[in-house]
């Protein structure tokens, strides 16, 4: 194996480790936090004090990821 | 947060990470060498000092706001990764986490992985193994101590409760030589989610620049509207299975306990 495949296979495994290790099973928990932070964050610099914004994002992201698990377990027909 | 409160949080939750790092030790360490399973976690804790030793200093010198945005948004996603998982098992859609399955499954690659050494490592596979286990997890709980600890201006107080959780899961799980079935892991694990995401929740949204009604007292609110939450998806899925009216194919019986 050459120096260049060696170094993008361990960059692709260091990249592999860290999406496991902070995004986990479901992608789309981690994204919807980010996006409830950042409204959290503009709401915040136009004046809002926008304190209730997370917590309604974060019972939707676990309700719905949760979801997704139980329609997923759902047999084929 | 009072003092005892950061301590127990703190203990709880790196209790569950060490209980999963001493189930690797345990089995590269039956199955195949208990040397080179030792070398790769003494190795794996020197890693482990020197990563928090060089970032340590570089997280003290991040703001307070941006730091509590950074790792309020980190634990929050860990909180709802966590609780995601209790919640799923309490209601049956995932089995319950099985450590004395989890040390067989270990058992099993391990025995099945080609006998070798290098240098001073007899057995490369049990190092790696070991290594590999107890940086993962020991990285999660210096994650946990700087967080939980610098947002409370207490590190102190997080280093002794991870300490302590490290010292009781070793010994207990040394004492009984045994994969650590019977830890209640699933209860543990719902708690320290729920814990995680509150704390998540609240860090965050002080760090996005948000202030929370009554200052630190919303955590008193939070926490266990975080619980209810949870025990109530936990009811609202254990009754739709029962049901019928949602997925079945993969159910088994659920618990919180």
């Amino acid at each position: 194996m050459s120096v260049v495949a060696r170094a993008v296979s361990a960059l692709r495994s260091f990249g592999r480790f860290w999406y496991d290790f902070v995004v986990g099973d479901d992608w789309r928990v981690a994204v919807g936090v980010a996006v409830a932070l950042a409204a959290t964050w503009g709401l915040t610099r136009s004046g809002v004090n926008a304190w209730w914004l997370v917590p309604i994002a974060v019972a939707l992201l676990l309700g719905l990821s949760l979801l997704r698990v139980a329609r997923a377990a759902r047999p084929k027909t | 947060m009072t003092t005892f409160v950061l301590f127990l949080t703190v203990l709880l939750a790196c209790a569950v990470e060490a209980v999963e790092a001493l189930t690797i030790v345990l089995a590269a360490g039956t199955s195949r060498h208990w040397g080179s399973a030792w070398q790769g976690t003494v190795a794996a804790l020197l890693s482990l000092a020197v990563t928090v030793a060089v970032l340590g200093p570089a997280v003290g010198q991040i703001p307070l706001g941006a730091l509590r945005l950074l790792v309020g948004a980190l634990l929050l996603v860990f909180g709802l990764q966590w609780l995601r998982k209790a919640v799923m098992r309490g209601s049956g859609y995932k089995a319950l986490h099985d450590e004395t399955q989890a040390y067989a499954d270990e058992v099993a690659a391990a025995s099945g992985a080609a006998q070798g050494g290098r240098g001073r490592v007899k057995d490369w596979y049990a190092f790696t193994l070991s290594f590999k286990g107890v940086f993962l997890e020991g990285l999660e709980v210096a994650f946990i101590v700087v967080t939980f600890g610098d947002n409370q201006h207490d590190i102190p107080v997080a280093v002794l409760g991870a300490v302590v959780a490290v010292a009781i899961v070793t010994v207990a799980g040394f004492a009984v030589r045994a994969p650590l079935a019977r830890v209640p892991e699933n209860t543990m694990k719902f708690v320290v989610g729920t814990m995680l995401t509150a704390f998540g929740v609240f860090w965050a949204t002080e760090g996005a620049g948000a202030n929370w009604p009554g200052s630190d007292a919303a955590l008193l609110v939070i926490v266990p509207a975080v619980a209810l939450l949870a025990l109530g998806y936990t009811s609202v899925l254990r009754r739709a299975r029962t049901a019928g009216t949602l997925g079945t194919a993969h159910s088994t019986e659920g618990s919180l306990t």
